[in-house]
């Protein structure tokens, strides 16, 4: 019944002849499941979430996803070129049917109703996130993917994006694969955290140590204290019941 | 005011050329590749060159050499290479490269000047036959692909993700483009086939609220184009593919400067 949505298996990926961006991913994503991928630049972030998504075919291994998977992808920042006149609307009729009322609909549930008519290029910063994810929204996905969707937001747009977000998938009951280019920006519902540096660094769930004062005073109460620590989970994360144990954050550099 | 003959096939010939030119064109200005048609269209006369060579079809011959310019392109860009220097490069050297070849040519006397700059007025009824399958088939290739290829061009992730796949997307382009130089070679000549693809979408740009209005708006104004073009080159006398390329870049700056003026005098709101 609760087959996963995503399996990977010792999945290698490379771009032409360079070594692998990545290598030796297992992953599992379960139904539900919100699990946050964060690391260093070039650690393999956006390809680790291509190759789950089938956007990039691995060198080695296999990624199987669940038959009829309905994805909601949200990209990272686009950058439109001005000589192409886009409307909202049509941006969110791209590829897809939506009528007028399912469209308003999705618009006012993303927080920015009315803009239908607005062409994209006018469009300020957070406006535009939040049309990338109603049009993730449109198809009611099972799982919703997002690469550094807060890139170029201020930090209280940032906050809010991601309380948006809970906020949906509590509505979907969707997974959420998330990538996020700051370490410590994790969302405070996440089931898990994946560290990546080129393979899976360490996994575990986000700690309750979120709310000490100093993280606090860190990061801001923005993310709603949504800071982790990395723990290190020895079974690579196929239970994670909250038997894990806090590790020191492993680098292998090669 | 009767109609000639030739006039009527000239007339046909450019609007169809004109009907293609629109949609490829919005994609050209959307995707940057402006300087990839100029590359491409160049690479036409060595086309020519060859055809006559091995006497083949004009139209096989341009078309083989287009499609060799564009993968090139693409395969030397995909190693690194600068493009704007592949293509200053690869433009300008398969342009000089066709005129050399085309002067070995021992007993034809080519006129270089209508592979150059067209000769629309001569399109004889087969030759229209040929560039009207060109042009039918660009359009029914961009309105075929018209979803992936505008999905691409927003963002390749998100087409990815859709299950679209841009390479292939980026190849029916490439097609198309090569198409429509080796259709339009007679009508407008290898020098200003990029105006006909360029001009018009920009013109169109500075009106249309959507994608596809703006490649409607393009076919229209490339049809005026043509229509004002060849009238002037009846009456004035004056060379017929740079005429029409002459009043689409009319059309261009009245737009250009007609919404300009507009902006100026609109009463503030």
């Amino acid at each position: 019944m609760s087959a996963p949505l995503i399996r990977m298996t010792g999945v290698s990926v490379a771009y032409g002849g360079t070594p692998p961006v990545l290598h030796g991913i297992d992953f599992v994503l379960e139904p539900g499941e919100i699990v946050t991928i964060v690391g260093p630049n070039g650690s393999g972030k956006s390809t680790f979430l291509k190759a789950a998504l089938g956007m990039v075919a691995p060198a080695a291994g296999r990624v199987v996803r669940a038959r009829g998977l309905r994805v909601g992808y949200v990209p990272q920042r686009l950058h439109l070129d001005p000589s192409l006149p886009l409307t909202v609307a049509r941006f969110l009729t791209l590829g897809q049917a939506l009528d007028r009322a399912e469209m308003e609909a999705l618009l006012r549930r993303v927080g920015v109703p009315g803009l239908a008519g607005r062409n994209m290029a006018t469009l300020s910063g957070g406006q535009f996130q939040r049309v990338l994810l109603a049009r993730a929204l449109a198809a009611r996905p099972q799982l919703l993917a997002l690469d550094e969707p807060t890139q170029g937001l201020d930090q209280p747009g940032i906050a809010a994006f991601y309380r948006l977000i809970e906020d949906v998938r509590q509505e979907l009951g969707c997974a959420v694969l998330l990538v996020s280019h700051d370490l410590h920006v994790v969302m405070s519902a996440s089931d898990r955290v994946l560290c990546l540096n080129g393979h899976i660094c360490c996994q575990g769930t986000p700690s309750a140590v979120s709310a000490a004062p100093e993280y606090r005073a860190l990061f801001g109460l923005g993310t709603g204290g949504a800071l982790a620590l990395y723990r290190h989970e020895h079974d690579h994360g196929h239970e994670h019941a909250g038997h894990a144990t806090a590790h020191e954050v492993h680098s292998h550099d090669a | 005011m009767m109609l000639d003959d030739f006039m009527l096939r000239a007339l046909l010939a450019g609007m169809m050329v004109a009907a293609a030119a629109g949609p490829l064109g919005c994609f050209v200005i959307w995707r940057r590749m402006a300087y990839f048609g100029d590359a491409t269209a160049h690479a036409a006369i060595l086309g020519v060159a060859l055809a006559l060579t091995f006497s083949i079809s004009i139209f096989v011959g341009t078309l083989a050499t287009a499609l060799m310019m564009a993968v090139l392109v693409s395969t030397l860009a995909g190693r690194g290479w600068a493009m704007d220097t592949t293509l200053g490069v690869l433009a300008h050297s398969a342009l000089a490269l066709g005129l050399v070849a085309v002067s070995f040519l021992p007993r034809v006397r080519v006129d270089l000047t209508a592979y150059l700059f067209g000769d629309i007025l001569t399109v004889s009824w087969s030759e229209l036959w040929v560039i009207g399958g060109g042009a039918a088939a660009v359009l029914l290739l961009i309105l075929w692909r018209w979803s992936g290829l505008l999905t691409a061009t927003i963002s390749e992730e998100l087409a990815q993700s859709s299950g679209i796949r841009p390479d292939l997307e980026r190849l029916a382009l490439t097609l198309a483009l090569a198409l429509t130089v080796a259709a339009s070679l007679r009508v407008v000549g290898a020098l200003l086939i990029a105006a006909m693809l360029i001009v018009p979408a920009a013109a169109a740009r500075v009106y249309a609220r959507s994608p596809e209005g703006m490649a409607m708006l393009a076919v229209l104004f490339g049809w005026i184009a043509v229509v004002a073009g060849l009238g002037m080159s009846l009456q004035l006398d004056t060379p017929a593919g740079p005429s029409i390329v002459t009043a689409a870049a009319a059309i261009f700056t009245l737009s250009v400067g007609g919404a300009g003026l507009w902006r100026a005098l609109r009463p503030r709101g």
